[in-house]
């Protein structure tokens, strides 16, 4: 776990990058978050995937699985790469300020 | 007046719940209804070692009536809908059933058509899967043609049914091409959307040391996007790819069909939302769920269903009593790990705790995330005990449904261990 600094507001990121405490996630955020990501500029399409993770997550008590976000989110698992080519679960999960998708057990 | 228990599904989950009611509750209290489309029973851990010819398909398959105690009555026919609004369910010959308490357990199905390419040219020919009779049965015929080359085995995507079964798969392939003589002709590839061998941190850790001892390449955090048959390749998403000449490929898993047909049971994936310790569904109170039908964060695995079914019978007897629910289920898991050669690991664990090393059940027992004969031998005498055991409802003498810690070793956790 490590304290960073975002949009000038302290936060804690677990090991993998993850916020520990999605309460401490504001909007404000989202564009410092992605560039950390190598996102420089962020479309429409990522927006759409970001506030889709956030509100299942708040919704569902986790995020959705890329597979999921294919299904549900309007976007495609193909257009979901080419936006997070990282990884969509993952890298918006990062950036929607959440715990990582608990898809894998 | 008597109440109606209708099961869906004929499996591990619905046929040992089906059983344990009967015991509890006599014809004049509960008739118990269990709805399956066929009448194979699917012993399905004896399915990883049809390839190998260590066993065959036709005897790994029994009649499902058959498995079911007197006085419960066995529905074949397939299942249109669940109307949760009038408690009945509609089957696909017209006919409607209602029910007090409806039990899902319709298990896992896969779904290799959502993989672009998975079931064009190449499958059943150069792309296999060993999760159905069939397609293990087909993959042994090539295995016995097969006389080098490159063999990948991959995971499309989480959850899967018995996530250990490719790993298991991967030892048995290296055992197998070694005992034909030709290990060095042969390329063994795994590949896997997971970041490492496994789900869980320390079990990760030993698989992927055993895989590196018995020379299969680990490839982590590919996501198949598409199976190229007839080129021989798996193409990730991301652009990345991994050639074959042999693929044996776990496809997609989705719950049942009639899930997504019925409004308000199922999630996006047809799974039913479910209370990870009651097993009552979030979509109903008198409906609950157990097995791989449910989305519970737990493997999907028989183990995890034999576990459950103490509970969730305990719970449809209380609901039915109007009595609070017995919140006990804790996530326990136990599965043996064929590892080739005569051998197999055994690794236990629930939602907490992860598998960890030490002695199962208590500090004198079997040996935890280490190799051992006694496991191989646990793990062959299990399909007897499922038949007659298990399906039937009985308890094994000294194994509760709730995880044992006595014989495990947290202190070890932190250590990386290689024996």
């Amino acid at each position: 776990m490590s304290t960073s600094t975002i949009a000038n507001i302290d936060v804690e990121l677990n090991n993998e990058g993850f916020f520990v405490d999605p309460d401490q996630w504001t909007v404000d955020m989202v564009s410092e978050l992605a560039l950390r990501e190598g996102i420089e500029e962020l479309t429409d399409a990522h927006w759409q995937v970001i506030r889709f993770m956030r509100s299942e997550y708040l919704a569902k008590g986790t995020g959705p699985t890329v597979r999921v976000l294919g299904k549900t989110s309007g976007v495609s698992i193909k257009e979901l790469y080419q936006l997070f080519p990282k990884g969509p679960a993952k890298v918006a999960a990062k950036i929607a300020g959440i715990p990582k998708p608990r898809g894998c057990i | 007046m008597v109440k109606r228990v209708v099961i869906l599904g004929g499996g591990t989950g619905g046929t040992l719940t089906a059983n344990r009611l009967r015991r509890v509750y006599s014809d004049t209290e509960i008739e118990i209804a269990v709805i399956d489309q066929d009448d194979c029973h699917v012993y399905q851990p004896g399915l990883l070692f049809v390839p190998f010819g260590l066993a065959h398909a036709e005897d790994i398959v029994r009649p499902r009536g058959r498995q079911f105690h007197h006085g419960i009555d066995y529905v074949k026919s397939a299942i249109d809908h669940v109307d949760l609004e009038t408690n009945s369910v509609q089957l696909t010959d017209g006919s409607t059933l209602g029910y007090d308490v409806l039990v899902i357990a319709s298990g896992a199905v896969l779904v290799p058509e959502e993989t672009d390419g998975l079931v064009g040219p190449g499958w059943m020919e150069k792309v296999f899967t060993f999760y159905s009779p069939e397609g293990a049965a087909a993959l042994g015929a090539a295995l016995s043609r097969f006389d080098g080359g490159r063999l990948v085995v991959n995971v499309v995507d989480m959850p899967i049914k018995c996530p250990v079964a490719p790993l298991e798969f991967c030892f048995l392939a290296d055992w197998y091409f070694c005992e034909r003589g030709i290990r060095d002709e042969v390329q063994l590839t795994y590949v896997t959307p997971l970041d490492g061998a496994f789900t869980k941190p320390i079990a990760s850790q030993r698989l992927a040391g055993m895989l590196a001892d018995k020379r299969v390449e680990l490839v982590t955090e590919f996501n198949t996007g598409e199976v190229d048959g007839k080129g021989g390749r798996l193409i990730a998403y991301d652009g990345r790819e991994v050639g074959f000449d042999l693929a044996v490929v776990i496809p997609l898993h989705s719950g049942a069909a009639y899930v997504g047909r019925s409004p308000g049971l199922g999630d996006s994936l047809n799974f039913v939302p479910t209370d990870e310790h009651t097993l009552q569904s979030h979509a109903a109170p008198n409906v609950f769920v157990i097995g791989d039908a449910a989305n519970v964060p737990a493997s999907k695995a028989g183990s995890v269903t034999h576990f459950e079914g103490e509970v969730l019978v305990e719970n449809v007897r209380r609901y039915l009593a109007g009595e609070s629910l017995d919140a006990s289920f804790d996530g326990h898991t136990n599965c043996f790990i064929e590892t080739g050669f005569h051998k197999a690991l055994l690794i236990d664990f629930d939602y907490e705790t992860e598998p960890l090393p030490g002695h199962y059940p208590s500090s004198v027992g079997l040996p935890l995330l280490a190799e051992s004969r006694l496991n191989h031998l646990g793990k062959l005498m299990f399909e007897s005990f499922y038949w007659h055991g298990l399906l039937p409802g009985r308890d094994i003498p000294g194994i509760s449904s709730a995880m044992p810690t006595a014989g495990k070793r947290p202190a070890a956790a932190n250590v990386s261990r290689k024996d």
